[in-house]
């Protein structure tokens, strides 16, 4: 296996600063860069431990949450601010992965864990996200679990974290440190289609750390629902985040995302509107997931989740509008 | 590539090793150290075999680099009898046969041990949780589930 330099970083400049070098990558919970790097797919010659910097502090707010980049997915998870007020975060990270997987791993790490395809995963197959130019497999190939929203000719890979699922709904903002200062990007804008170069995944340039995740708050009734293969421990096949705002029975506002459909976690914006203004009952849930699958380009063996998607989504609207 | 020292405490004991910057934790116990429980299945954090307590939290130790443990504290399984008489949960699993080939045992332990050491109460669906992330081929998982319940039972009534 390729080895690396080991340097532990004490301070965000100074992580920073060790990033100059194009050959060097930050390792924060560890969980994916390492499966990455026993893959052979990632290969840095310095890793920078960035574990122990402290940018791992939750810090709620009257008008939002901001969650440490470094803080790891349990703490988070168990946060009794986040349960009361963010209660979506917690159930997406509460779906994912294991306890000893959620211990390690941290919020901006998730937000850039790399795609479970199994051809990029292969390490040797062709993919264009991985060898830009090589080809994708996928399309004409196995592609159960591939994107139906957002693919281009080069790809059609979907991005695997719950979390961001979860944070595409409740509008939240990464905030990202490079050399020359930070920036506040909206998630909506954070990650990229893969259009033809499908290595960029995000908006993140090489060296940029970042720092933490912003939540506005949210009064919204919120559920997270997530299938899988198995009943847990388990990537999703289809999820959906749902955000809403009910006012004397009828629906103010509604946010829903969705997970494993997408190139990038995918807002569901025509059954969003679909319910705005409508009586919070069956009728409309069953009317706006109608509408969840809108635009869908399914391939050869993924068709499934057109409607997956859509029984996915009345079943988030029904567990939201439930909750007092 | 330079080595790395690293200073940390496993099991009790101050320790100090020098790994490469590429070594993984479980590679640091099982080849430097010598702390063969610890086992390896996947080495892609899919099977927990290869589980760990470091500072309270139950982790992987194939996804850890050994540089990682740098002034931490390392439970393995080595460390979890005292001397000689078995930790309550060890002797429960051989009272309630909880383990066939046991390759998945030493992670399945140490992760049983982390659930209860933060949860002393918990429910079957929380026992089924908290272990999810440890695999075991042979049992079908019922007498693991039973047996960690058991022994929480017993700790509270001890307790009391
Ligand atoms: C067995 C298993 C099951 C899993 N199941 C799920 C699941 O069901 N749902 C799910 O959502 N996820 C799942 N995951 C993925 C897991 O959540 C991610 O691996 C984890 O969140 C990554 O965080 P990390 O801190 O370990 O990142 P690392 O592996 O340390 O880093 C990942 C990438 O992010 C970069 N990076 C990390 N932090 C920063 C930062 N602050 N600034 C800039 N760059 C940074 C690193 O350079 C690297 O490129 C699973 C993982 C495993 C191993
Ligand atoms: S060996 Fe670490 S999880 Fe399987
Ligand atoms: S006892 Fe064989 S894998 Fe669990």
């Amino acid at each position: 296996m390729h080895a690396f330099d080991y340097a532990r970083a004490t301070e965000p400049s100074q992580a920073l600063d060790l990033a100059r070098r194009p050959d060097a990558a930050f390792i924060a919970g560890g969980t994916d860069l390492l499966q990455l790097w026993k893959a052979g797919i990632a290969r840095p010659e310095l890793m920078i431990d960035i574990s122990r910097l402290a940018l791992d502090i939750v810090k709620p707010r009257d008008d939002g949450i901001a969650i440490g980049a470094l803080a790891r997915l349990s703490d988070v998870a168990d946060h009794p601010i986040v349960q009361a007020r963010w209660p979506l975060i917690a159930e997406a990270l509460n779906a994912g992965a294991s306890a000893q997987v959620r211990n390690a791993a941290t919020i901006g790490g998730n937000l850039l864990q790399r795609t479970r395809c199994a051809y990029f995963r292969s390490g040797d197959m062709p993919c264009n996200k991985r060898a830009p130019g090589s080809g994708c497999p996928a399309i004409g190939g196995e592609n159960r679990s591939h994107a139906i929203f957002g693919g281009s000719p080069h790809c059609v890979a979907t991005h695997a974290s719950d979390l961001a699922v979860a944070l595409a709904a409740l509008d939240a903002s990464v905030r990202v440190a490079g050399p020359a200062g930070s920036r506040l990007v909206g998630i909506g804008d954070f990650y990229l289609l893969p259009g033809d170069t499908p290595q960029r995944e995000t908006v993140l340039g090489q060296g940029q750390l970042i720092c933490a995740v912003d939540v506005p708050a949210t009064a919204g009734r919120a559920a997270y629902v997530k299938v899988r293969d198995r009943a847990s421990f388990e990537f999703a096949v289809v999820s959906v985040a749902a955000d809403l705002v009910i006012d004397d029975g009828i629906v103010a506002r509604a946010r829903l995302a969705a997970g494993g459909v997408g190139t990038r976690p995918w807002r569901l914006t025509e059954a969003e509107a679909a319910l705005i203004g409508e009586r919070a009952d069956a009728a409309a849930f069953d009317k706006a997931a109608a509408q969840a699958s809108n635009g869908a380009e399914p391939l050869a063996h993924n068709a499934f989740k057109v409607e997956l998607l859509r029984r996915t989504v009345r079943r988030a609207l029904q567990v939201a509008g439930g909750k007092a | 590539m330079s080595k790395t020292h690293v200073t940390t405490t496993i099991n009790g004991e101050p320790t100090e090793y020098l790994c490469e910057a590429s070594q993984s934790m479980l590679d640091v116990l099982r080849d430097e150290l010598d702390l063969t429980g610890t086992k390896e299945g996947c080495g892609s954090g899919d099977c927990g075999a290869c589980s760990i307590i470091v500072d309270d939290r139950l982790v992987c130790a194939c996804l850890m680099l050994g540089a990682e443990a740098e002034g931490r504290r390392v439970l393995t399984i080595e460390g979890m009898s005292h001397g000689d008489k078995l930790h309550p949960l060890q002797q429960k699993f051989i009272e309630m046969a909880a383990l066939q080939c046991g390759v998945c045992t030493p992670g399945m332990l140490i992760a049983a041990k982390a659930l209860l050491d933060r949860n002393p109460n918990p429910s079957e669906t929380e026992v089924r949780f908290g272990l999810a992330g440890n695999l075991c081929r042979c049992t079908g998982y019922d007498k693991i589930v039973r047996a960690v319940l058991d022994v929480a039972a017993e700790q509270r009534e001890t307790t009391r």
